[in-house]
């Protein structure tokens, strides 16, 4: 009989305190600048479609534990799944039907997350998986950018806006990406708190910078519009489907940043953060495979 | 009693798609609405039929060696059949499927059943095999069709169902849709045998 006061454990026998609870209430705290700004510039009805994606996306994830006879309550309390419905209600437009956020909940929970067996074996973003499904699924609706009750273009889509505009955030776009005051406060909170690594937001924007100064567009409107902000802080960062070693993780924003370039210039689509970072994804295994970081005290193979 | 056998094998047990997971071309290709499914389903089942007939008569005949480029010959010939006759009678479908009524002749489920099967067993078996095999295709073509129909377009066989408000949901006219929709099924149905054969074990 063992007794409880003498664990005998595998190493590591040193753990630092970041928790997986932690980390996605970390960075829930850490989204609070960008839904205030979400209700000052949209209205009271973009907290509403957050609250509903989040619920929908906890409920969808306790039915999915229980139908896998896991530990629903314990996996549901670590806000995983919370953090998921607010990712992806901060990408719909602010006029989304609440059922069209359920279904999307619904769907980035089921497809983007369970599917391949829950939290830590998820390939893809779980929210862009289903802002990408409603994107393929309802074209019209998620691209109805509404400001102050009239439907205007985004500043990709072709409207004018000017660079403090953009800063703030009082142009038309999803929910959560128009300001990037705000999403830069939280971006600094997360770097402040070590919740995210630095190469990864740097490696994207700059990317992006650098390529908008080689083909001579205006780097800082590039910055600042569209989700670009948004991905760079919150969805390229996600520890799940990111890499793990250093080399990787510049590669992988760096091309990331490429592609999301590329798709605004030279694409037909308007923004490409969705699709830069689910293509990205898809690479996270491959450079985790093929850079892994040295280990200490590893002497370099001859 | 075994052809009886044979037959069903192909319903369930050895669904061309759901267990063997054949055909995957066509099917992910043309199921945009059940009358598509359908129409593929029975394309396929005619020249399944025809071919493993041929197939089994000849099948001492045939040298090993040249045995592949004589079946794809014999399934060609039932495929430009089926080709001609829907372009002549049926040309809406024919346009709608386009490529994929030619391309019935690389259709791995008819090559794995001819091979497997046809080319090793009298011609009453290669008959009930086929008719399974074929049958069992089209109900997977017209399920997986009617999904995406029912979610694509508010309608099953070109029929209004779901009524006029029902906002249709995109993806599912596109290959995401399909595999989507597909992958659900599977997983339904890998349940169900799972359910079964746990029963089954509990009982024994």
């Amino acid at each position: 009989m063992a007794t409880d006061k003498l664990v005998v454990t595998h190493a590591p026998h040193i753990r630092d305190r970041d928790s997986v609870p932690g980390i996605m209430g970390g960075v829930l705290i850490a989204l609070v600048p960008a839904l205030i700004a979400a209700t000052i510039v949209f209205g009271w009805y973009s907290l509403v479609l957050v609250a509903v994606c989040a619920a929908a996306a906890v409920v969808t994830e306790w039915v999915w534990m229980a139908l896998r006879q896991k530990e629903a309550k314990a996996i549901v309390q670590d806000y995983s799944a919370a953090l998921t419905g607010v990712l992806l209600a901060f990408t719909l437009p602010p006029t989304t039907p609440i059922w069209m956020a359920i279904l999307g909940s619904v769907v980035a929970i089921t497809i983007g997350k369970q599917i391949f067996g829950g939290l830590g074996f998820n390939i893809f973003n779980p929210a862009l998986v289903g802002r990408a499904f409603l994107t393929a699924s309802f074209p019209m609706a998620m691209t109805d950018w509404v400001l102050d009750g009239t439907s205007t273009a985004t500043p990709l889509g072709g409207a004018a806006a000017t660079n403090l505009e953009l800063f703030l955030g009082t142009i038309g776009g999803s929910l959560g990406e128009t300001s990037a005051l705000a999403l830069l406060l939280g971006g600094a909170y997360l770097l402040y708190k070590r919740l995210i690594d630095w190469r990864l937001p740097l490696g994207y924007l700059g990317a992006v910078v650098v390529l908008a100064l080689l083909v001579g567009e205006d780097p800082i409107f590039h910055l600042l519009a569209g989700g670009l902000m948004l991905g760079a802080f919150y969805m390229l960062t996600d520890p799940v489907t990111s890499p793990l070693s250093r080399k990787g993780r510049w590669i992988y924003a760096v091309v990331a940043g490429i592609i999301v370039f590329m798709v605004r210039v030279w694409g037909d689509a308007p923004g490409g953060v969705l699709y830069s970072i689910l293509i990205m994804n898809m690479a996270v295994p491959l450079l985790d495979r093929f850079l892994p970081d040295r280990i200490f005290g590893e002497v370099k193979a001859k | 009693m075994s052809l009886l056998r044979d037959f069903k094998n192909g319903l369930w047990n050895e669904h061309p798609i759901f267990r063997l997971l054949l055909g995957m071309c066509p099917l992910l290709a043309v199921t945009t609405t059940a009358v598509y499914g359908l129409a593929m389903g029975l394309a396929t089942l005619f020249v399944v039929v025809c071919a493993e007939i041929v197939i089994s008569l000849i099948r001492n005949l045939i040298p090993k060696k040249v045995r592949i480029p004589s079946f794809i010959i014999i399934i060609a010939t039932f495929v430009t059949i089926v080709d001609y006759t829907m372009a002549a009678f049926l040309p809406d479908i024919a346009e709608a499927l386009s490529i994929f009524i030619p391309l019935i002749v690389t259709n791995c489920l008819i090559m794995a059943r001819v091979e497997a099967f046809a080319s090793k067993v009298p011609v009453k078996r290669a008959i009930a095999d086929a008719l399974g095999q074929g049958v069992g295709f089209t109900w997977g073509l017209v399920l997986l069709a009617a999904v995406r129909e029912l979610l694509g377009q508010g309608a099953i066989f070109g029929v209004q169902v779901l009524g006029e408000g029902f906002p249709t949901w995109g993806i599912m006219g596109l290959p995401a849709g399909a595999f989507i929709s597909l992958g659900i099924i599977l997983a339904v149905i890998n349940q169900i045998i799972r359910f079964k054969h746990n029963r089954t074990k509990e009982v024994s």
